[in-house]
């Protein structure tokens, strides 16, 4: 589905903004010095200050400061040396304190901009509003019990960052776009590990319809979309819905809506009306957060390469195609095996094998580039050994084989397995007379204008050669015999 | 602005305390003289004053990403109404 909804009346442009709260990679939480490691048991990492007990403070970490700067950078965002930290207040069971601590008027971060790739292999410019720092609320779990909900504290207090775009999003495939390249963002800084199913990194989106280029249309936010699938899916069903209801003479009511995966739809959270009524107010018991611009200006100097940096530098110093590169920045580690592989080797080659061969591979064996038993130099030198002619492309693909499953370098096993590629034009033309001697038929036919057996030919030699003899070679000298 | 018994009962709601019906009597004038003098201070011209948040120099202290609390699931639970498996349990919050 492309941003524009064919409707009865006319064409529909879909408008979408998104809200992604992104937890902090951090030790311990925002306020409190219990630990954010996912999966423990419930309720064991909760202070008294995430519990809300009477009297207990907030003393703000200042990692999570630091990580909330690094993001604003990455996100080429004005940092703002001055924010305040809010009360924003509703009452729901896994909120113990009754209110969370947000940023509302006074963010950390303000306005930004990143570049996202399009399938078309364009790219646009998508303004980032803000970014602000809050608490996380605990978790409620409804299906254990048929009249009782259940609640873990553990991720109370959790440090996220809330990122709202500007609505500058077209149809779906553009949000999925910009989910991916701000996840990407987020794992190069290491300021969030990015992972959507275990909610470290959810996302709200916005969704409304207008007719192109005119006034915006009414919004609904919808919840619970943990796949970037299930967001373009929840953005394809809601755009649809509400052109349904405006072309039927209806209106669109701003609201929250629900995406139900198992449905396939949106609904109304049917809230009440005063739910969002959250009178904010500066939080009393934490002063403004003040940070020095020498200290933003030192977080920037440590700010590793991003993904767009990249991508252009192997562009350009690789000789590579854009979508090689972008295949290759998608993560931190997969680029550094790329250019330590690639180190003293033919660089588009490099690329060739570790996109088809090497993530092939690890894909079908559902292993991660860290599981790999290839090293970076080990699949370098496999390279080497191609474009110095010890070992044909094909003899490669069996050495690579029996590397994934040894570990052995490349070297050893050609060694071992004797299968050198042989250069030795005697020992070709040998096996190349032989080939024309017990084949005489096709030898006339050939010669009689049957170019196509051309390919047999070669490929009798190659197979009685063990595919060890030099490709080139082989052609050359069946060219020379059979003329 | 001023608070009548209506603004009175929403508050309360929003705040999850029940007030009866003689009780937003009570309460609206005293919420009302509150807001006055309010009010009555923002007749002050404060404009080209910085927002002050503390009157002594003192800023905000922040404290190292260091795990040194939790834990502590039974104390946690001391006080729920129902616990099942370290969980607290509570009356179905879903629509």
């Amino acid at each position: 589905m492309s941003a524009i909804i064919k409707g009865a009346t006319g064409d529909w442009e879909i408008v979408i903004g998104m809200e992604v709260h992104a937890q902090i990679t951090a030790n311990s939480k925002l306020f409190s010095g219990a630990a954010t490691d996912f999966g423990s048991a419930p309720n064991s990492q909760v202070s008294l200050v995430d519990a809300a007990m009477p009297g207990m403070l907030p003393v703000l970490n200042e990692y999570c400061v630091e990580q909330a700067v690094r993001t604003g950078l990455g996100l080429n965002a004005q940092i703002n040396l001055h924010s305040v930290f809010e009360r924003k207040n509703y009452f729901y069971p896994d909120l113990p304190q009754g209110y969370q601590i947000s940023q509302f008027l006074h963010p950390i971060v303000g306005k930004g901009v990143i570049e996202i790739d399009l399938p078309s292999g364009e790219t646009k410019e998508i303004g980032i509003t803000r970014l602000h720092l809050e608490q996380d609320a605990g978790k409620s779990i409804h299906d254990q019990h048929p009249t009782k909900s259940f609640v873990d504290l553990n991720r109370s207090g959790c440090a996220l960052m809330e990122i709202v775009s500007e609505p500058d999003l077209r149809g779906p495939e553009e949000a999925a776009a910009y989910l991916t390249k701000l996840r990407m963002i987020l794992r190069y800084l290491e300021t969030c590990d990015g992972n959507l199913e275990e909610g470290s990194m959810r996302a709200d989106v916005n969704v409304s319809v207008r007719k192109p280029g005119g006034e915006l249309g009414t919004r609904c936010e919808i919840k619970n979309v943990n796949s970037i699938k299930a967001v373009q899916m929840a953005i394809e069903y809601e755009s649809t819905r509400q052109v349904e209801v405006i072309e039927n003479g209806g209106s669109i009511k701003q609201e929250t809506r629900l995406w139900d995966p198992t449905k396939g739809e949106t609904r109304s959270m049917r809230s009440k009306e005063e739910a969002h009524d959250y009178r904010y107010f500066p939080d009393p018991d934490l002063l403004p957060l003040v940070v020095e611009q020498s200290f933003v200006d030192q977080l920037k100097e440590t700010l590793p390469e991003l993904p767009d940096q990249k991508k252009h530098r192997f562009m350009q110093s690789y000789g590579l195609g854009a979508y090689d590169a972008s295949v290759l920045i998608m993560e931190r580690a997969r680029a550094n095996f790329y250019e330590e592989a690639a180190q003293g080797h033919d660089s588009k080659i490099v690329a060739n094998w570790v996109i088809n061969e090497l993530l092939g591979a690890l894909n079908k064996d559902g292993k991660t580039l860290e599981e790999s038993q290839v090293t970076a130099k080990q699949l370098g030198a496999l390279v080497g050994l191609i474009s110095d002619q010890t070992i044909s492309g094909k003899i490669a693909k069996d050495v690579f084989a029996e590397m994934m499953a040894s570990g052995k370098d490349p070297a050893i096993i050609v060694e071992e397995k004797g299968l050198k590629q042989v250069t030795d034009t005697g020992a070709i033309e040998k096996i190349v007379d032989e080939v024309i001697a017990e084949n005489p038929d096709n030898v006339a036919a050939y010669k009689g204008g049957k170019d196509k057996l051309f390919g047999f030919f070669v490929g009798q030699v190659m197979k009685k050669s063990q595919g060890k003899a030099n490709p080139d070679m082989v052609n050359d000298l069946l060219k020379q015999k059979l003329s | 602005m001023s608070i009548d018994k209506s603004t009175v009962s929403k508050i309360a709601n929003l705040a999850r305390i029940k007030v009866t019906e003689e009780d937003l009597d009570y309460y609206a004038p005293q919420l009302q003289n509150i807001l006055s003098w309010a009010e009555q201070l923002q007749e002050v011209d404060t404009t080209g004053v910085e927002p002050l948040a503390n009157v002594s120099e003192i800023t905000l202290s922040l404290r190292p990403d260091v795990v040194n609390d939790g834990n502590i699931q039974q104390d946690i639970l001391a006080n729920a109404p129902e616990t099942v498996e370290g969980f607290f349990v509570v009356t179905k919050i879903v629509e």
